[in-house]
């Protein structure tokens, strides 16, 4: 006589798995985080003068273009919560009293959201010519100041 | 050693070294983002302080520490590919060990088309 094995022997779980998002956001954001991260390296550092070249008239000159600015924010928004989300799964396997995992939770997502917020809110509301003393800083780090002025 | 412990499929192998070298690549690049988005935030409120931080990520020492994170950023990257192809790909289990030497070809000779531009550009302004 053969064994009988009861089945189903787990039940299929239904609803919201949020663990199992957190696990396919962490491929799906990395696919697109490749793209993202070697672009910005490519653009940055390999471009020209490299590292040497990147002051305020540099970044300004980037953010002029709303090509930047979305690649930008899509990377800071995907990178850190990847980031955030790989650290928790280190406090998770390492914490090992479960008020200091979850203190230690908590105080990521806190800095992931204020990084988030503050990296927008510095992108968005930066205006490279509002002001004589970056007008000033512009001709310094040597821009094409009345065009770069005229694209912000 | 003679008697050696037959082993594990994991334990001391490809398997092993290239979950510790992903772990600590990312924990690397998790702390250098969050002073990377605040370096560059300080744009907005202190133009000139920016550059005076930007001034010192052209020192030769910075310079050679972000030759370091791109490297540990190319290992990442391109070790996720293989974890992403180990979950999704039929074959990917059976392939993971040959994967990951191809991860390490393949970082090496992104390394190597990165690395002699970077060094340039930092040696050749100090
Ligand atoms: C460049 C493209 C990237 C790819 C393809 C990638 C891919 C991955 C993958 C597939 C995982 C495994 C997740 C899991 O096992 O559930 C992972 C984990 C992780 N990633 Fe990334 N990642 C990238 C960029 C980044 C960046 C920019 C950071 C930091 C801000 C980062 C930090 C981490 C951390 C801390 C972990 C957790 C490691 C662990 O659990 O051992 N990664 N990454």
């Amino acid at each position: 006589m053969s064994v009988i094995i009861e089945s189903p022997r787990s039940r299929k779980r239904s609803g919201f798995n949020l663990e199992k998002y957190g696990w396919m956001y962490m491929r799906l954001s990395g696919v697109l985080l490749i793209i993202l991260i070697f672009g910005h390296l490519f653009a940055n550092l390999m471009v020209g003068d490299g590292i040497h070249a990147i002051n305020f008239a540099f970044v300004a000159g980037k953010w002029a273009d709303p090509f930047w600015q979305v690649w930008d924010v899509t990377m800071l928004v995907l990178a850190l919560i990847h980031g955030t989300n790989g650290m928790r799964t280190l406090v998770n396997d390492y914490a090992e009293r479960e008020w200091i995992r979850r203190t230690l939770v908590w105080l990521l997502w806190i800095t992931c959201v204020t990084l988030i917020v503050v990296g927008i809110l510095a992108l968005t509301t930066f205006d490279p010519c509002g002001d004589q003393a970056s007008l000033d800083l512009l001709a310094k780090d040597g821009a094409n100041v009345a065009a770069l002025c005229a694209a912000h | 050693m003679a008697n050696r412990p037959a082993g594990t499929l994991y334990r001391g192998k490809v398997g092993m070294w290239s979950w510790v070298l992903h772990r600590i690549t990312g924990v690397a690049i998790f702390f250098f983002l969050l002073v990377h988005v605040l370096d560059t935030a300080l744009i907005r409120i202190d133009p000139a302080g920016y550059d005076a931080v930007m001034a010192t990520y052209k020192t030769w020492y910075i310079g050679l520490g972000e030759t370091g994170l791109v490297a540990a950023i190319l290992f990442h990257a391109l070790n996720g590919v293989r974890i992403i192809l180990i979950d999704f790909w039929r074959k990917g289990a059976k392939f993971q060990n040959v994967m990951f030497w191809v991860v390490i070809g393949l970082a090496i000779l992104l390394f190597a088309g990165f690395a002699p531009r970077h060094l340039i550009n930092v040696f050749s302004h100090i």
